[in-house]
C-alpha cells in the first residue's frame, strides 16, 4: 500500500545531534523495526515520521512524495503508542471513532467501520466499556484498533508490548504477526526488545546513537553483523569478545593464535589487514562447545540451569565467557572446562570494530519471513536450510 | 485476631472507643454548642436595644424574617454572586490554566504572579480595588476611559453588585487557576499526541481531552469555591456597606446587619438558621456531583 524513504534525515535539540543523517528505504507491505538500546534516537525517529516532531533536515517520503510539512493527521498514518494512549472518558467504541468523529464521518458508516476493526481484534463484547474496566492486552487491542480505523498506509508501532508481562507479550506479538498477514500493510515497529525485532520483522534497522549501524533481514544480521555493536546487540545471551593475535592471512582465511595458545584459521577476508593488526573474536554463546580437546579454557564461575540448556559463565583471563551447553552438562560451579567452536561459526573484529566480510554467505541469511511463510506451505521445511 | 490487627479494634470496639472518645467529643462540642445556641437564640425574644423584651418568642422571629423582603433580596443576590463568581473563575481559570501550560519565556514567574492575588487579604484587595483600580476620580478605570474620552464610571453607585463580582472573582481566579494547572499536568502527553494523529486541531484537542481531564478537578474548585463564597463578608462591608440599598447586601452581610447594627439576635440567630439551611440544600446538591465526578 505504501512505501517510505527517509533521505539524510537530521534531528537536532539545540546543539545535541539526536539523528545524525539517516537513509531508509521501506518497501511496500514491509514489517521494519526499529532497534537499538535506549537513547539511541529510534523513537524520535518515528515520532518524525509520524508527524508528532519535525525533522531538522532532510526529506521524509511517503510513495515518493514529500511530507515534511504535511501535518501529523493528512499523512495517512497511524501510531500505537506504548502507553497505549486511550481517552480514558470515551468508550471503546468512541475511542476506535474518534478520528471519525473528528472527519464528520456520519453515526452508522463509523459504527460498521468500528466493528468491523472490532471483529479482526475480538473486541466486540468490550465496544461499551471504558478503557480502565479493560485489562492491560485488552487496552493495547484498542489501542490498535484505533489504527486500524484510520486504514493506514502505514502503521507505526512505539514500543506498544512494553507494558505488558511475558506470557501476553508473546501472545501479542504472534497476534501482530498474524495482523501484519491479515491487512497485507507496511508496519514501522520501534523496539529495543531484540526477541520482537527477530521475531516479527522483515528488515531490522539497528540504530546506535543516532545512526544506522545495519539494516537488514533477522538472519542477516544474526549470522553477518557488520560490525562489533551489532554483534553484541542481536543475538542474547550476548556474544563473547576475545583479543586474539593476527598469525597470518590465506585465500582460505585468516590465521589467529587465541589466548590459550591454540591456533585456528576463520574463512573470512583479510586481503586488506596489516601484518600487527589487532583483532577481536566474536564467537556466539550457543556456538561454543565443550570440548575436552578444545583449544579454550576456564573456570566455571555461575551456572545456570534451565532444564533445556544450562548457562555456564567461564572465566578466561580477564575475560567472563558466556557457554551455552546441553542441560544435562554434569559440571559444577568451580570445575575448569575446555572448550571449543566452529571455525565458520566465528567472527573477526579489526581496531575499528568492524566485522572481516565471511568468505561463504551463511544459506539463511538471505531469508525473510515471507520465505519463512513460503516454506510452511509447501510441507516440507528442511529443504530451506 | 486478624481481624483485630486489620481494623485496629478490639471485639466490643470498647478499648477504641475510648480513645476516640476525646477527639470526637471535641469536635462534636466545637459543632453543637454554637449551632444550638443559635437556634436557641433564633426562637427568644433578644434584641439588646430593649433588653426589657425578653423570653420565648415562638415562630415570631421567622415570621419577621421570611415576611422580610430583605431576606429574599439577600438570597438572590448571594445566589447571583456565588454563580457569577463560579461561571468567571472556572472559565477564566481552565482557559487561563490552558495559556500557562504552554511553554514560554518566564512562565515559572508569570505563573506566580498569576496566583498572587489569592495571597492577598481579603480586605486589602477590596481596599485597593475600591481606592486604586474603581475610584472615580483616582481610580486606574477612571483614567482608562477617560484617556478614551468617556465619562468616568462610579462602579460603586451604578454598579455595586457587578463590582463586587469583579472583585472576587480576581481574589478567587488565581485558586482555580492553580488547582486547574496542576490538573493540566497529569494530562498524558501521549493522548495529546494520539488525537493529533487522529486529526485534532487545538480546539477539538481542548473540547475532545483537555476539558474532560479537567471535569474532576473543576468539580473540586466549585465545591471549595461554593464553600467560601457563600460567607463573602469582607469585600462588601469595605467597599459598599451592602448598598446602595440593599444592592449588595448578600445573607452573610444581612446577619451581620441585623445582629450588629440593629442588635436584634433573635432576628440574625433566625438568619443564621436560613443560612445554614440554603448551606444545606445546595451542599447536598454539590455532594452529589463531585461525589459522582470523583467515581469515575
Amino acid at each position: 500500500m505504501a512505501t517510505l524513504q527517509l533521505k539524510n534525515i537530521i534531528k537536532q535539540f539545540g546543539d545535541t545531534k539526536v539523528i545524525k543523517g539517516i537513509d531508509l528505504e521501506v518497501n511496500d507491505r514491509e514489517f521494519v523495526v526499529f532497534v537499538g538500546p535506549s537513547g539511541c534516537g529510534k523513537s524520535t525517529l518515528m515520532r518524525m515520521i509520524a508527524g508528532l516532531e519535525s525533522a531538522s533536515d532532510g526529506d521524509i517520503l511517503i510513495d515518493g512524495k514529500r511530507i515534511n510539512d504535511v501535518g501529523p493527521a493528512d499523512r495517512g498514518l497511524a501510531m500505537v503508542f506504548q502507553s497505549y494512549a486511550l481517552y480514558p472518558h470515551m468508550t471503546v467504541e468512541a475511542n476506535m471513532g474518534f478520528s471519525m468523529r473528528l472527519a464528520g464521518v456520519p453515526k452508522e458508516e463509523r459504527r460498521a467501520k468500528v466493528l468491523e476493526a472490532a471483529k479482526i481484534l475480538q473486541l466486540e463484547p468490550l465496544l461499551d466499556r471504558k478503557p480502565k474496566a479493560l485489562s492491560g492486552g485488552q487496552r493495547q487491542r484498542v489501542a490498535i484498533g484505533r489504527a486500524i480505523v484510520r486504514n493506514p498506509s502505514i502503521f507505526l508501532f512505539d514500543e506498544p508490548l512494553s507494558n505488558l508481562d511475558a506470557a501476553l507479550r508473546v501472545q501479542m506479538r504472534i497476534e501482530l504477526a498474524r495482523l501484519h498477514e491479515e491487512l497485507d500493510a507496511t508496519m514501522i515497529y520501534v523496539t529495543h526488545d531484540q526477541i520482537e525485532a527477530m521475531t516479527m520483522a522483515d528488515k531490522i534497522v539497528v540504530l546506535h546513537d543516532g545512526v544506522v549501524e545495519q539494516v537488514g533481514s533477522p538472519m542477516a544480521l544474526y549470522h553477518h553483523p557488520r560490525n562489533r555493536f551489532v554483534a553484541g546487540f542481536i543475538g542474547s545471551p550476548k556474544m563473547n569478545f576475545l583479543p586474539v593475535t593476527l598469525t597470518g592471512v590465506t585465500p582460505e582465511g585468516v590465521e589467529i593464535r587465541l589466548p590459550g595458545g591454540g591456533e585456528r584459521s576463520v574463512p573470512v577476508d583479510g586481503v586488506h589487514l596489516d601484518a600487527n593488526a589487532t583483532l577481536e573474536l566474536g564467537v556466539r554463546p550457543e556456538h561454543l562447545v565443550l570440548d575436552e580437546q578444545g583449544p579454550l579454557s576456564g573456570q566455571i564461575k555461575v551456572l545456570e540451569r534451565l532444564g533445556g540448556q544450562t548457562s555456564l559463565y567461564v572465566q578466561m583471563d580477564d575475560e567472563l565467557i558466556t557457554i551455552m551447553a546441553d542441560g544435562d552438562v554434569a559440571y559444577r560451579v568451580n570445575d575448569t572446562v575446555r572448550f571449543g567452536f566452529a571455525p565458520e561459526r566465528a567472527h573477526l573484529f579489526d581496531a575499528g570494530g568492524l566485522a572481516l566480510t565471511s568468505l561463504q554467505q551463511h544459506p539463511l541469511a538471505r531469508l525473510t519471513r515471507q520465505d519463512n511463510r513460503a516454506a510452511t506451505e509447501s510441507a516440507s521445511p528442511g529443504e530451506q536450510v | 485476631m486478624n481481624r483485630t490487627r486489620a481494623s485496629g479494634r478490639t471485639v466490643g470496639g470498647l478499648r477504641t472507643l475510648s480513645l476516640q472518645a476525646p477527639a470526637v467529643t471535641l469536635l462534636l462540642l466545637w459543632m453543637i454548642v454554637p449551632l444550638g445556641m443559635t437556634v436557641w437564640f433564633s426562637f427568644q425574644r433578644y434584641n439588646l436595644l430593649m433588653p426589657e423584651m425578653t423570653g420565648f418568642a415562638g415562630w415570631e422571629n421567622y415570621e419577621y424574617l421570611l415576611t422580610d423582603p430583605a431576606l429574599w433580596s439577600a438570597m438572590s443576590t448571594t445566589l447571583l454572586l456565588v454563580g457569577s463568581v463560579l461561571v468567571i473563575t472556572v472559565v477564566g481559570g481552565t482557559l487561563l490554566a490552558v495559556l500557562f501550560q504552554q511553554e514560554f519565556a518566564g512562565r515559572g514567574i508569570a505563573r506566580v504572579l498569576a496566583i498572587s492575588p489569592f495571597f492577598v487579604m481579603p480586605t486589602v484587595s477590596a481596599l485597593v480595588w475600591k481606592n486604586m483600580m474603581m475610584h472615580p476620580s483616582n481610580g486606574v478605570l477612571a483614567w482608562l476611559s477617560q484617556s478614551l474620552g468617556l465619562p468616568a464610571l462610579d462602579w460603586f453607585s451604578s454598579l455595586p453588585l457587578t463590582s463586587i463580582i469583579i472583585i472576587v472573582s480576581w481574589q478567587w481566579l488565581p485558586f482555580a487557576l492553580l488547582i486547574l494547572l496542576t490538573a493540566m499536568q497529569s494530562l498524558d502527553e501521549d493522548q495529546v499526541e494520539a488525537a493529533r494523529m487522529d486529526g485534532a486541531g487545538p480546539l477539538a484537542i481542548f473540547f475532545f481531552i483537555t476539558l474532560p481531564h479537567l471535569k474532576r478537578a473543576i468539580s473540586v474548585v466549585i465545591m471549595i469555591e461554593m464553600i467560601f463564597l457563600l460567607t463573602i463578608f469582607a469585600e462588601i462591608f469595605v467597599t459598599t456597606s451592602g448598598g446602595p440599598g440593599l444592592a449588595t447586601t448578600n445573607l452573610a452581610y444581612l446577619i451581620y446587619i441585623q445582629a450588629l447594627l440593629d442588635f436584634d439576635v433573635g432576628l440574625a440567630s433566625a438568619g443564621g438558621v436560613v443560612a445554614i439551611i440554603l448551606a444545606n440544600i445546595v451542599a447536598i446538591f454539590l455532594v452529589r456531583m463531585v461525589a459522582k465526578n470523583l467515581e469515575d
